[in-house]
């Protein structure tokens, strides 16, 4: 039996560069059996199925921006479910403009007051500014406005938002954010989170795409100021329970940014695309520029002016799914100005202004003023035709909502007859 | 009956080739023929007295080689055979050898006294041979010195040869009573003693039971000491191999001792012959190892996670410990830099030094700074390389903050010296502690920069400029702009490096041309540097990166031109193939992860994939392992465009999934399969049969190193995800390994060892599973896995209830479960309700507080609720 080898590594590198480059080898192939995976899981889900309901027209007058009209509706449902996020941003042209402009969730107008408001939804100050899907892919970032053209390409902190070594997120994640961007401080505000690193949140709860974009977005760099690799800062927006301190901190609370009206997220709902009554907008004129709609001059008309859609059978109805009819063009006046279906009038609501009956539109006073720009895609929602109209006559005021939390607190209500997902 | 085989030993050990090459035939014949007969033959063979002792060693040996193999296989066969051999046979090899103990010849005993562990080492965990070791100490008393040393050594083989638990404490309790007699004072026969020394060594590991007992283990830690004071050297430096191995098996019994131990030890380290003093020197070294793992498991916190308590024995030690590990340092030997497999007491007592500040951190500080202070300056040239050691030592361990103002002073100091110093060994160490500090003082890790935009200009031409020195000194500077560079990975899109960046390129690359950079390792520095210097490379710099491609490659196309090398030159060819090979994988996977510069490098992939063929043609055999790692790099470069170079290359991808010989080479190369996989995506498909068929035989090979196995599993899970229901074709052959292999896998008992490679082969298991599921989804074939689900479900349940499983297996794990969810939908979704603890450990998962474990228990749960809503 010999004496044992008791010899130590002299002035040696504990590990060898051989010995590195198989380990980092190994790092990056893990890494990328990671993604491979990752973009199968998410090809899977949610975003194939995209939800096509037509998106309506514009909710707040800020954006003026020009809309493209899809060529026919069939067509871009069609083409939107058999696509993914990633491979919509690979589109050009036209094509991306209709794509993204179906993307978002579109908000009703308030036009009465939901039931368990305290319980079931959340309120936040919108902000005032540009609506846009901004979505980081292949180390850049795009934003698109509501109509699909492109605000801003710029690298960002964002998972894969920007060529950095290092960086988070690898090629095949990506980012997709519901934002608003806001001119005066140059700051994209977030209020939604559609996808995260790769990972779809459509089919989660408002619930938890907030809880979501609270912590994954601060701890991304996202947040930080502009840099050399993060042109533009983004920022949360404070998210309240819409219980009366909640709503009342929202309509008051200072905010660095200037606020265009209230949004209300129904916390079970999922992020659905089109216009959901789970998402909904207030505005008075304490927390809005903006609270009445103006012309194209930028004035307030004397009489509400609406945009309604012409079918075949000369109904004239809202972008609503199913459309709300508001009442028949007289035939004269089609052949006179040479109208077809699907074209969109712009009309002035005269003195008779709306009635109801039982809850439901019966007759509107209807006075025929031309098409409208031909920039519009959509048709007015049935909630914002009546939201203005009561702007303009009877509103909803924020005492209205603060009552109707504080009775619900004595009141038995209906239950939320949302499925639970979440 | 025995044949007559002295002749033919005699003939096997002539140096004519040719008898001796007929005398091997002869012999394997015989065995051949008739194992037994052959067996006893040799067993007589080396127990008679009136054979030559040259025939009986052989015969020993010969036997000795037909129990036991180095490779797991043949061992197994060996002990197979061995198991099934006649009894009448084994009976009497077995009395032959014990017989031979006794024998008068040295050698024969010797001889005897391995064969019989061997024996031992085979029948024992059979419970066979129950009588061997009462018969070993029968008489071990009454027996003559020779017989008594060779029974003892025998013991000491058996100790070394089989696991404490196939022997009776009550034979353990006999052993050790025999062994510790004969290391006593009172054994007068030296010879007896160290044998009775060198057994207690193998014998320590039995000792559980004994060193748990105050009494006993009191009389062995008395009998190590005195022996350590023996006036044999060998049996001192024997009693402190005892007291090594003890530090590390039973750390958490010396407290009573530790002090005698600190004065035997630090007597030896100043006064014995080098071999005992290096003993003395490791005992204290082997303390701070445990001490560093068990502080490292408390996690800076004293939740006393650890099994074994701290007992600061080196804080303890300190005052008197540093003082004469400092005394070592001046101990050096010339030119001991130039010597690969130089080991003194210098070298050691400085080695131990820097575990010692690994320890204790802080505290060593101010009791080596004087000693560093009076020496730097001395004109004796190893007080200046003593002091330059004992910094350079203490750099890891102490925080920042008590080292970077010491750093601050030093640093222009060592730079002069590196340039000045008259002493090339001075400057050697000078280099080695420069590039200590960059290692550990330099970088995002530390808040004040020892490095200025002033100084950085000085150090790099301080390190260029000692690169044109001797080969180990060039090698330490290479070494120190190693790390020099590696400071700077995290500095964002600007480098203090870019302006120097073509400058260090190209003195590297003149390093690697010296004609005596084989010396030292100094070519193999300067490519390792070369790789962390491009690594560490910014945007800025991608420019030269790419102007270093085609020079690499020129460097490859040169050694690719050579003819009729002889060995020792191919050998040298092949060695730089693969630094070159390195290089360019470094480089692709640098310039591959950023798209404008992969653009640009893409146009050299043809001719870079032709000179890696090239490299592959030039063995016969084997693969270069160098090159199949750097064609990863590239087929994850070039993606679907790598197709065209399968052709040409699938024959070394097999050849390198067959090399079971260097599993390194199998494990890259799986990886390898991989990274094509993602590439090629659909386009693999020509080639699966192959590679399917390939790794299916090694899984079921047991020839393959187990640590390649679960990549294999992985690999299934890329290539399953690439060509999706194509995959069909073998998924009855993939699941029921991976089933089988599931099984075993679910329970664990063993050492930590195990449990990691238990959790590694989860893991590909796993990662099979999703590979498989994702890959099938959306395809009208998915109702073929449905089968596979209710096992895979079961997996999932064993491994959560068993509760040992990581963190990557548990994030992985619960990506199948929703693997499973989303290809299977409904039909997976009542199942998953059924199973028993599916919804505990997404449960589990969603509320960990590991992201990736979260992240993926989301998707899971997000998977689930719609099959289970649908």
């Amino acid at each position: 039996m010999a004496p044992h080898d008791i010899r130590r590594p002299f002035k040696r590198a504990a590990i060898s560069d051989q010995q590195k480059r198989r380990e980092l080898s190994l790092l990056r192939q893990a890494q990328n059996r990671r993604d491979a995976q990752q973009q199968a899981r998410c090809l899977a889900s949610s975003i194939l199925s995209l939800q096509s309901a037509a998106p309506e027209s514009q909710p707040e007058q800020s954006d003026t921006e020009i809309e493209t009209v899809p060529e026919s509706e069939q067509e871009s449902e069609a083409f939107s479910k058999d696509l993914d996020v990633r491979q919509a941003s690979k589109l050009r042209g036209p094509e991306v403009r209709k794509w993204f402009a179906r993307q978002l969730m579109l908000p009703e107008w308030m036009i009465d007051v939901p039931d368990r408001l305290a319980q079931d939804w959340y309120v936040f100050a919108r902000p005032a500014g540009k609506r846009c899907f901004v979505v980081s892919s292949n180390g850049t970032t795009v934003s698109r406005q509501r109509n699909g053209s492109i605000l801003h390409h710029f690298p960002s902190a964002l998972p894969a938002g920007a060529k950095i070594r290092g960086g988070s997120g690898s090629a095949q994640s990506y980012c997709i954010l519901d934002c608003i961007f806001h001119e005066l401080d140059q700051t994209y505000y977030v209020i939604d989170m559609v996808c995260w690193n790769g990972y779809s949140l459509y089919d989660c709860t408002a619930e938890f795409r907030f809880y979501w974009l609270n912590s994954e977005l601060e701890e991304s760099g996202a947040c930080n100021a502009p840099s050399h690799y993060h042109k533009f800062r983004f920022s949360a927006v404070p998210v309240y329970n819409c219980d009366s301190s909640g709503l009342y901190s929202a309509y008051t609370g200072v905010v660095p940014y200037a606020k265009d009206g209230l949004l209300f997220y129904n916390k079970h709902a999922l992020y659905q695309t089109g216009n959901t009554p789970l998402a909904l907008v207030w505005k008075d004129e304490n927390c809005s520029q903006y609270v009445i709609d103006t012309d194209g001059k930028g004035e307030i008309p004397s009489q509400q002016q609406v945009v309604l859609e012409l079918q075949d059978d000369r109904k004239l109805v809202t972008s609503d799914d199913p459309p709300v009819l508001f009442g028949c063009l007289d035939g004269d006046i089609i052949e006179k100005s040479g109208l077809h279906t699907g074209n969109l009038l712009r009309f002035a609501i005269g003195d008779g202004g709306l009635s109801f009956a039982d809850g439901k539109l019966e007759k509107a006073d209807l006075i025929y003023l031309g098409k409208s720009n031909r920039a519009r895609a959509f048709a007015d929602s049935y909630s914002k035709v009546l939201f203005q109209f009561m702007v303009r006559h009877s509103p909803l005021k924020i005492d209205d909502l603060l009552a109707s939390i504080n009775s619900a607190n004595d009141q038995e209500k209906t239950p939320s007859d949302i499925e639970m997902v979440g | 009956m025995a044949m007559e085989v002295t002749q033919v030993l005699l003939n096997a050990q002539s140096i004519d080739g040719a008898v001796r090459k007929n005398a091997e035939d002869s012999l394997k014949q015989f065995q051949e023929q008739n194992l037994p007969v052959f067996l006893v033959s040799l067993s007589g063979e080396l127990a008679n007295e009136e054979k030559p002792v040259e025939t009986r060693k052989l015969a020993g040996l010969v036997l000795k080689n037909a129990l036991d193999a180095k490779e797991q296989h043949r061992k197994f066969e060996l002990v197979q055979r061995w198991l099934s051999l006649d009894g009448n046979a084994k009976s009497q090899i077995k009395a032959c050898l014990l017989t031979t103990l006794t024998s008068p010849v040295s050698d024969a005993r010797s001889t005897a006294s391995q064969v019989i562990a061997k024996v031992a080492g085979i029948e024992l965990p059979h419970k066979q041979w129950p009588e061997l070791i009462g018969s070993l100490l029968s008489n071990v008393h009454q027996l003559p010195a020779q017989a008594k040393q060779a029974t003892l050594e025998t013991l000491g083989y058996l100790c070394e040869e089989v696991s404490p638990d196939v022997i009776d404490q009550d034979q353990v309790n006999k052993i050790l009573t025999a062994v510790v007699q004969g290391m006593s004072s009172s054994e007068g026969n030296t010879d007896v003693r160290l044998a009775a020394t060198r057994a207690l060594y193998n014998a320590l590991g039995f000792a559980q039971a004994n060193f748990s007992n105050d009494m006993e283990r009191d009389y062995i830690m008395r009998v190590v000491c005195e022996a350590t004071l023996s006036p044999e050297v060998r049996i001192r430096q024997a009693a402190f191999e005892c007291l090594v191995s003890i530090s590390s098996t039973y750390y958490e019994k010396l407290a009573p001792y530790i002090q005698d131990i600190f004065n035997i030890t630090a007597k030896a380290v100043r006064e014995d012959e080098e071999p005992v003093a290096l003993q003395a020197i490791e005992f204290w070294s082997s303390i701070c190892d445990e001490e560093i793992d068990i502080l490292e498991e408390y996690g800076g916190d004293f939740t006393g996670d650890s099994d074994i308590p701290c007992f600061y024995f080196i804080k303890q030690a300190l005052p008197a410990l540093v003082p004469m590990l400092l005394e070592t340092l001046l101990k050096q030997e010339e030119d001991q830099d130039q010597d690969e497999g130089a080991w003194n007491i210098a070298m050691a007592g400085g080695t131990c030094l820097g575990l010692v500040a690994r320890t204790v951190g802080d505290d060593i500080v101010p009791l080596v700074v004087p000693f560093i202070e009076e020496n730097i300056s001395k004109p004796d040239w190893r007080q200046r390389e003593a002091a330059t050691y004992a910094f350079g030592s203490i750099l890891e361990g102490p925080s920042p903050e008590k080292l970077i103002p010491l750093v601050n002073v030093a640093l222009t100091f060592m730079l002069s010296a590196l340039t000045k110093d008259p002493n090339s060994h001075v400057k050697d160490t000078t280099a080695w502690t420069l590039g200590r500090i960059f290692e550990f003082l330099h970088g995002s890790v530390v808040d004040s920069p020892i490095i200025s935009q002033a100084n950085c200009q000085q150090i790099i031409t301080v390190l260029l400029q000692s690169m044109k020195d001797t080969p180990n000194v060039a090698e330490k500077a290479c070494g120190a702009l190693y790390f020099l560079a590696q400071g700077y990975e995290e500095m964002g899109p600007s480098s203090p490096l870019t302006p120097f960046f073509q400058e260090i390129v190209q003195s590297l690359l003149t390093v690697t041309h010296r004609e005596d950079a084989g010396e030292s390792r100094l070519r193999t520095a300067a490519y390792e540097t070369l790789n962390e210097v491009v690594r560490c490379s910014t945007d800025e710099t991608a420019p030269l990166v790419l102007q270093l491609v085609p020079v690499i490659m020129m460097e490859l196309h040169n050694t690719l031109e050579g003819q009729k090398l002889s060995s020792d030159e191919r050998e040298k060819q092949s060695e730089l193939q693969g630094l070159l090979c390195g290089c360019l994988q470094v480089i692709i996977q640098k310039l591959g992860a950023s798209e404008p510069t992969k653009y640009v490098f893409m146009q050299y992939a043809d001719q870079i994939m032709g000179l890696f063929l090239r490299v592959f043609a030039c063995r016969s055999a084997t693969v270069h392992e160098e090159a199949m790692l750097a064609i990863g790099a590239l087929a994850y470069a070039t993606g679907a465009d790598f197709a065209k170079y399968m052709p040409e290359f699938y024959r070394y991808l097999e050849m390198g999934l067959q090399n079971f010989e260097e599993y390194q080479v199998c494990a890259v190369t799986v990886g390898v399969v991989g990274d094509i996989s993602r590439a090629l995506e659909e386009k693999i498909v020509p080639y699966c049969d192959g590679i399917m068929t390939q790794l299916l035989k090694n899984l079921s090979s047991n020839q393959l190193h187990r640590s390649v196995k679960p990549p294999i599993f992985s690999c299934f899970g890329d290539i399953a995800l690439a060509v999706g229901e194509y995959f069909e074709k073998y998924l009855m052959w993939a699941m029921s390994a991976l089933q089988s292999a599931a099984e075993l896998s679910t329970h664990i008992a063993g050492d930590d060892e195990l449990v990691e490679y238990t959790n590694s082969l989860r893991n590909g298991i796993l990662e099979a599973y999703s590979g498989i599921f994702q890959g099938f989804k959306n395809s009208p074939k998915t109702q073929l896995l449905i089968p596979y689900a209710p096992h895979i479900l079961q997996f999932l349940d064993g491994i959560y209830m068993e509760k040992d499983m990581d963190d990557v297996v548990m994030k992985t794990a619960i990506g199948v479960l929703g693997d499973l969810a989303d290809t299977l939908g409904s039909h997976a979704g009542s199942m998953i309700q059924q199973s028993v603890s599916s919804k505990d450990f997404l449960n589990e998962c969603l509320s960990s507080e590991d992201l990736m474990i979260k992240e993926s228990a989301e998707w899971a749960k997000l998977a689930i609720s719609r099959a289970i809503s649908v």
